[in-house]
């Protein structure tokens, strides 16, 4: 049984502004090489939680208890120097919007050969070597060109694909895609997540998918946790989730899911009791959006 | 369902009020509007009275003071306190009013530019561009020249040069909120192009506004300030600020007091606008005021 | 045709070209080329477009918020095509746009009271200020938002009471024909269904026309009878949603329904390509 890559165990954070909880004990591992959907509602928690395993926690969250484990070392007990130096080499970040994670002041080549000239080294002539293969792997058919231009004249697919290019760069070992898809048409959606899912497999790496969307979920991830108001509602298989899931809220939030193929589908919103029971399982008086 | 307390006039104003930046720096600034609206009774003496024999005596509390004179006196025996509280006069006047010329004027052009485009946009951006390559100094003094010195001259010179800087400032906020999806949803329901510029716009465009007065009423003090040091201002009996600056400046060994007093003055209310005008800003605007 | 609500003719709009005396010699880029669109009475019809399909400038285009180059716009059998301003106005309360993002088209610094009472008012629904408060507190109360709401500010409410408050404000002036321009994109799953059942009931009980425009179309499936599929400022495929869901004809529409992931596992979703993806629009080139 190898150990997980990745393991958060019962970590809790509050808002340094008016003591709210954002999560409240969050645990689960994600595997050697395995896809982790993680999934929620908008404040479930998951950017949260990304956050955390990037180092990248605003000021005003602050953890209160629990760790996250990477490679076994615990990333919050880290001093910075060689946590970025970890973070830097070894994970890495598929960004939410394409449109803004690029300076819109730098070329390309530039901001695709950041990683490599600072923690491998290289220099100019390598790194554009590497900065061309790694277009390629991405499927950019004119990686000459797209390497002079600059973000805004490329379209926000190819700039996705930079973005990927650039997040496995380094052979990370962990990628955290934070909804690298939701800003995206949904054709191009699905060239990414095929992209996602073969650089993947090739390289090895494990990937926590952050998302709101099931369906997304259902074709990219191996495993799958559901969050809500920062605690772990229920953590499976992506198959036995979505089959055959156990607790309400997760039957609730497929039942509301619109389909194309159901034409009742999508009307069903979740039920305000079983919002009403999740917050007493919490702790906290009901309060319903 | 968590929906926020009530809120009214009444809690309007007193987030304003609560506004640490609106208590100091309107506090001051109230505090001088009184004492220049009482200058005749609250300065002690009359500040063009001259008395050679008490001149150049300093402030109370060093060796040479005399009772009564409370920043002591100028080489000419007139009271720096007394003169001070006149002179806050002429720099509140030019401020307030100058400064509201200056925004109503700039900001109805700025609007109607911003929304109408065009060649309404046009006229009033090429106007703009002309005018702010005039160098102001040179206008101001072709004003004095043709209109004569006077607190009125002063306050046209400054809306003349300054009403640039509004115009430009609300013509891109405009402009920019004419884009706004509210202005799209205002003219489906078919409101005219003046009611939202006016009743939906404008009260988007207020807060930088309101920003943008309170900075030009400090300028304004110190265009007067300048414009009075070197003598183009008011008539030089009357006692202002830029002038006891000027007056200080060339007797400044033997009466620091003379150039000192009217400085600090200066140097306070401007900063008390300034902060006036950013406490404002934040408790006035309701998307600020969380 | 006579019994439809809507009709718009071989719409073309360009953008670009310059309205005033000093923009002329631009390069105009036509978005909306030779668009045919037909709304009945008491239909939800959907219009589904990608970015930049046209779809934001064919809603404006429909209400008469940006001038079409060429076709004519007929509303309850009246060309409006080139209505002036004034004459539109009575025409306006009927016809009302829902908008996506609530944060930008409710007025951030008018209080909720204003922004739902005002329009009312001005096209008379109601008689006088109470008149129109009690309609909005009615409205209010079958939209589950409670009267508080009425003394805030946008921002001071939560995205989905936002939203409601957006279609509060529209389904007091009783029009007979709305659009709602990507109303639930952006929402969560279950606040999403909530805007669209409230929706359908509103839709139901006023008899309205609507047009649903979506990039998403499982949300139009949701809600629409018929659809319309826009792409680069053309229809390329329209009919009744089973049809075109069970059945497309054009490549473009099943490239579509294929890149949409539904929430069961398809191992050969992202397995090779199908011949309609191929067919369909590569990113690559810009």
């Amino acid at each position: 049984m190898t150990a997980p890559i990745l393991a958060l165990s019962n970590l809790s954070a509050i808002s340094d502004r008016d003591q709210a909880p954002i999560l409240r004990g969050v645990s689960f591992d994600v595997k050697r090489g395995e896809t982790l959907g993680l999934v929620g509602e908008s404040g479930a928690g998951k950017s949260t939680i990304a956050k955390a395993v990037l180092g990248i926690l605003p000021r005003t969250v602050r953890v209160t208890s629990g760790e996250v484990r990477f490679e076994g070392a615990d990333l919050l007990k880290m001093k910075a120097g060689p946590l970025r130096r970890l973070i830097g080499e070894r994970i890495a970040l598929i960004p939410q919007d394409p449109m803004t994670a690029l300076n819109p002041a730098r070329r390309i080549e530039a901001q695709l050969t950041d990683g490599p000239r600072l923690w491998r080294g290289v220099n100019a002539k390598e790194a554009r070597a590497l900065a061309l293969k790694l277009l390629d792997e991405v499927h950019i058919r004119d990686p000459n060109r797209v390497l002079r231009s600059f973000p805004h004249e490329l379209s926000g697919g190819m700039r996705q694909r930079v973005l990927i290019a650039s997040a496995f760069a380094l052979e990370p070992r962990l990628i955290i895609a934070d909804e690298p898809t939701t800003a995206l048409d949904v054709t191009v959606q699905k060239q990414i997540l095929r992209l996602i899912r073969n650089l993947q497999s090739a390289h090895g790496t494990s990937v926590v998918f952050v998302t709101h969307d099931l369906g997304v979920v259902a074709q990219i991830c191996d495993h799958v946790t559901l969050l809500f108001a920062g605690r772990v509602i229920e953590s499976g298989s992506t198959s036995q989730l979505l089959d055959r899931p156990k607790h309400p809220y997760t039957r609730a939030l497929l039942d509301a899911c619109p389909r194309y193929d159901r034409p009742n589908a999508g009307l069903r919103p979740i039920p305000e009791a079983v919002i009403a029971d999740l917050y007493a399982e919490l702790g906290q008086s009901g309060a319903s959006r | 369902m968590s929906v926020p307390g009530p809120r009214g006039i009444g809690k309007t104003l007193r987030a304003c009020v609560g506004d640490p930046k609106v208590v100091v720096g309107g506090g001051f600034i109230l505090f001088l509007l009184i004492l220049a609206l009482c200058a005749p009774g609250l300065a002690p003496k009359d500040p063009l009275e001259q008395d050679l024999i008490l001149g150049v005596t300093p402030p109370h509390g060093f060796a040479g003071a005399e009772p009564g004179y409370l920043l002591g006196t100028d080489d000419l025996g007139r009271d720096v306190f007394s003169r001070l509280i006149w002179g806050s006069r002429i720099a509140l006047t030019v401020a307030f009013v100058a400064a509201s010329l200056a925004a109503v004027l700039g900001a109805a052009l700025g609007l109607l530019a911003g929304w109408y485009r065009g060649w309404v946009d046009a006229l009033i951006s090429r106007l703009v561009e002309v005018w702010m390559a005039f160098p102001p100094v040179l206008l101001s003094i072709l004003l004095v020249a043709v209109v004569g010195a006077g607190v009125g001259s002063v306050i046209a010179a400054i809306v003349i040069i300054d009403w640039t800087r509004f115009c430009r400032v609300v013509r891109a906020e405009t402009m920019g909120q004419a884009k706004s999806d509210y202005v799209a949803a205002a003219r489906s329901i078919g409101f005219s192009q003046m009611r939202i510029l006016v009743r939906e716009i404008l009260p988007n465009v207020m807060p930088i506004l309101i920003a943008l007065i309170s900075l030009e009423m400090g300028i304004a003090v110190i265009v007067e300030a300048i414009l009075s040091f070197v003598g183009l201002s008011v008539s030089s009996d009357v006692p202002t600020w830029g002038g006891m600056i000027a007056q200080g400046r060339q007797m400044l060994h033997q009466g620091w007091w003379v150039l000192a007093a009217p400085l600090i003055a200066l140097f306070l209310t401007v900063l008390a606008f300034n902060l006036l005008g950013e406490g404002l800003r934040r408790s006035l605007d309701p998307v600020m005021r969380r | 045709m006579t019994g439809d609500l809507l009709t718009a003719r071989n719409i073309e709009v360009s953008f670009g070209g310059g309205r005033g005396v000093f923009d002329l010699g631009k390069h105009a880029v036509k978005v909306l080329q030779g668009v045919t669109i037909r709304i009945g009475r008491g239909e939800t019809v959907g219009i589904v477009g990608e970015s930049g399909s046209g779809k934001t400038t064919l809603a404006r285009a429909l209400l008469r918020l940006i001038d079409v180059d060429s076709g004519t716009i007929l509303f309850d059998g009246l060309d409006i095509t080139k209505l002036s301003e004034p004459a539109m106005r009575p025409i306006r309360r009927r016809m009302q746009l829902m908008f996506q993002d609530p944060m930008a088209s409710l007025n951030p610094r008018r209080t909720v009271r204003r922004i739902v009472l005002e329009p009312m008012l001005f096209h008379r629904v109601a008689a006088n200020e109470a008149d129109a408060e009690a309609r909005a507190r009615t409205i209010f109360g079958r939209f589950n938002l409670p009267s508080a709401c009425l003394d805030r500010y946008p921002h001071e409410l939560s995205g989905g009471q936002r939203q409601r408050v957006g279609i509060a404000r529209v389904a007091l002036l009783a029009p007979d024909f709305v659009l709602a321009d990507e109303i639930v994109s952006g929402l969560d799953v279950s606040t999403q269904a909530q805007v669209l059942n409230l929706l359908k009931g509103l839709s139901r009980d006023l008899g309205l026309s609507m047009a649903f425009i979506s990039h998403d179309l499982s949300v139009i499936r949701a809600v629409c009878d018929r659809v319309y599929v826009l792409r680069s400022g053309r229809i390329v495929e329209e009919g009744p949603c089973e049809q075109v869901f069970a059945a497309p004809k054009d490549a473009y529409t099943s490239a579509l329904l294929d890149a949409i992931p539904l929430p069961k596992i398809d191992p050969n979703w992202l397995g090779p390509t199908t011949r309609a993806e191929r067919v369909g629009e590569v990113d690559g080139a810009k």
